[in-house]
């Protein structure tokens, strides 16, 4: 008798293994499909409204010809990078306090308010910013309002994810830096966080793409401008902001200016999360 | 813990942890007395009292769980920062001084007593001379002119240099388990500590590498104290002057069973249960 005969059970457990093999192959091209499917109806609604003119120049009313999105784009980029100076310091800080210090039911306590923030609807962010810097600390819609929305989403997000990372970290290079008698926080600044860089990074840059895409929040606080502001005491445009106002409007020029600005957001997003990984990279590749 | 009066330096006797001697001078003397540690509430030694002599490799040795390395953790502090809620009583002097004594910077004890571990843990993110020196960097204050000095001298003090002098800005992750282990022991050595903990040095090690370690602290401890912990009986009777023998009870916890110099604990111990170990019946 042949010991390595093929039987009935073989062929079904071969048969049964290229099933699964094949659903799971079809589980991760369907997230790829679902990508494309969004970035191709995007460019093919939004490219014919891409022209110079849409990068440089403010929006104008209905029935002017031309105009662009140019005070939106500088009022993401604004609004983000105050953000970014906000909310990064606070969630790195708050994950280093977690993953290095954070024993004992204080740090639980955090770790589930932290959650708590995560989950929060970006909506009632926008409606307590209102509250707090619109109607209390500025006095009006403002692009530091806006900023402020934003950083709130923000830290949720860079706390986890760097937590993560740094518990990652492997506990000997901890040990290895403190047994050469090096401080604590001097072995967490120099030797955990260095370690842990390509992680932060990427928390830093979901972070951002998750900002940078948030409407709901800036309708309350930034609100929107039709004009080049710099002033952060006053209301500012945003890609997300003007998205909308074109997407509502009864006009057929403006949704395609709503499709256009799309397209741009996703570029500008995509451009801000490349440059954050190759400036990261930059300082690590010698 | 001792009270302030009674660590009081005699006249001769210089204080290790007030100002470090240059290096190379003379080795220091290490002791332990009735030291017990803890890990939350399991005791996982009790009542250890150990002298490590100057200039001399002292070997720990023990099965699994006898707490070896609990001990010698304990000897830089460096049990009080490990994790699960750890604990210490009793003494450890570093030439009669109490380093457990309030108002000893333990990151002044672990400069002075430095630890090669048991698996090589080269910083990944630094190139293999910045490794050498990172001690020096990363606690600042040093003087830029005298680092490169420092990496060649310790690279060659560590048998390494010939085997990375062209590489010395690739990252340590680039190189073998043996000369990773070696980079470390660089490391260590460029703190100019009085005295060089191993935690198992060579157990991640090939024979050849292990070798090379082995042939290395035979040269350094004309100028440091070391105490090494091994499961390798070999290693231990190959290159230590004395053996201390560890053994945990029912109730997991270490006591210290024999001690003496290597060539008596090996031919002729004293307690059984060392005689069964070092023969080979157990363990």
């Amino acid at each position: 008798m042949n010991l390595l005969q093929p039987d009935a059970s073989l062929r079904r457990r071969q048969a049964l293994d290229r099933l699964f093999v094949a659903l799971l192959v079809a589980s991760a091209a369907s997230g790829v499909v679902v990508l494309l499917l969004v970035l191709g109806y995007v460019i093919w609604r939004g490219a014919p409204a891409l022209n110079p003119a849409f990068f440089t120049q403010r929006p104008l009313p209905y029935g002017e010809p031309g105009g662009g999105v140019a005070p939106a784009i500088l009022g993401t980029l604004t609004m983000l990078a105050v953000a970014s100076a906000i909310g990064i310091p606070i969630g790195i800080g708050a994950a280093v306090y977690l993953s290095e210090y954070g024993r004992g039911s204080f740090a639980n306590v955090v770790r589930f308010v932290i959650d708590l923030l995560a989950g929060l609807p970006s909506i009632v962010v926008g409606v307590f910013v209102w509250a707090l810097v619109v109607r209390q600390l500025v006095g009006n819609y403002s692009g530091i309002a806006g900023a402020v929305a934003l950083a709130i989403i923000m830290i949720p997000i860079v706390t986890r994810t760097v937590e993560e990372i740094l518990h990652l970290v492997p506990t000997t290079l901890r040990e290895a830096s403190l047994a050469l008698g090096v401080p604590r926080w001097r072995t967490i600044l120099f030797v955990v966080l260095p370690t842990a860089r390509a992680g932060i990074i990427t928390g830093v840059v979901l972070s951002l793409a998750r900002a940078g895409g948030e409407t709901a929040p800036l309708l309350l606080t930034a609100l929107g401008n039709q004009f080049f502001s710099f002033d952060l005491t006053q209301p500012m445009a945003a890609l997300p902001v003007q998205i909308y106002n074109y997407a509502v409007s009864p006009y057929e020029d403006w949704h395609t200016k709503a499709w256009g600005s799309a397209l741009v957001l996703i570029g500008v997003i995509g451009t801000l999360s490349l440059v954050t990984r190759l400036a990261a990279r930059g300082r690590t590749g010698r | 813990m001792v009270r302030h009066s009674e660590f009081t330096p005699s006249g001769d006797a210089r204080s290790a942890l007030a100002e470090p001697e240059p290096l190379g001078v003379r080795g220091h003397a290490m002791r332990t007395a009735q030291l017990s540690a803890w890990y939350g509430a399991q005791q996982a030694i009790d009542g250890i009292s150990l002298p490590i002599a100057p200039n001399r490799i002292t070997a720990i040795i023990g099965p699994s769980g006898c707490g070896k390395s609990t001990f010698i953790r304990c000897l830089n502090r460096m049990h009080e920062v490990t994790p699960g809620s750890p604990r210490v009583n009793g003494h450890v002097y570093l030439d009669e001084q109490e380093i457990y004594a309030p108002g000893v910077d333990p990151v002044r004890v672990r400069r002075l007593i430095g630890m090669v571990f048991q698996k090589p843990n080269p910083f990944p993110a630094m190139s293999i001379a910045d490794n050498v020196v990172a001690g020096w960097r990363l606690v600042g204050g040093y003087r830029q002119k005298n680092l490169d000095e420092v990496v060649e001298r310790c690279l060659r003090e560590a048998a390494l240099w010939d085997e990375v002098k062209d590489k010395l800005h690739q990252s340590g992750a680039s190189l073998s388990g043996g000369q990773q282990q070696r980079l470390c022991i660089a490391r260590a050595l460029a703190v100019e500590p009085e005295v060089l903990l191993m935690d198992e040095p060579c157990s991640a090690l090939d024979p050849v590498a292990t070798f090379k370690i082995e042939d290395l602290m035979l040269r350094l401890k004309e100028r440091y104290t070391i105490a090494i912990v091994t499961h390798n009986m070999q290693q231990a009777a190959r290159i230590s002057d004395y053996t201390a023998f560890l053994l945990a009870g029912d109730d997991r916890v270490g006591r210290l069973v024999e001690y003496g110099p290597t060539s008596e604990v090996f031919t002729n111990p004293r307690d059984r249960r060392a005689e069964d170990y070092i023969t080979g019946r157990f363990g």
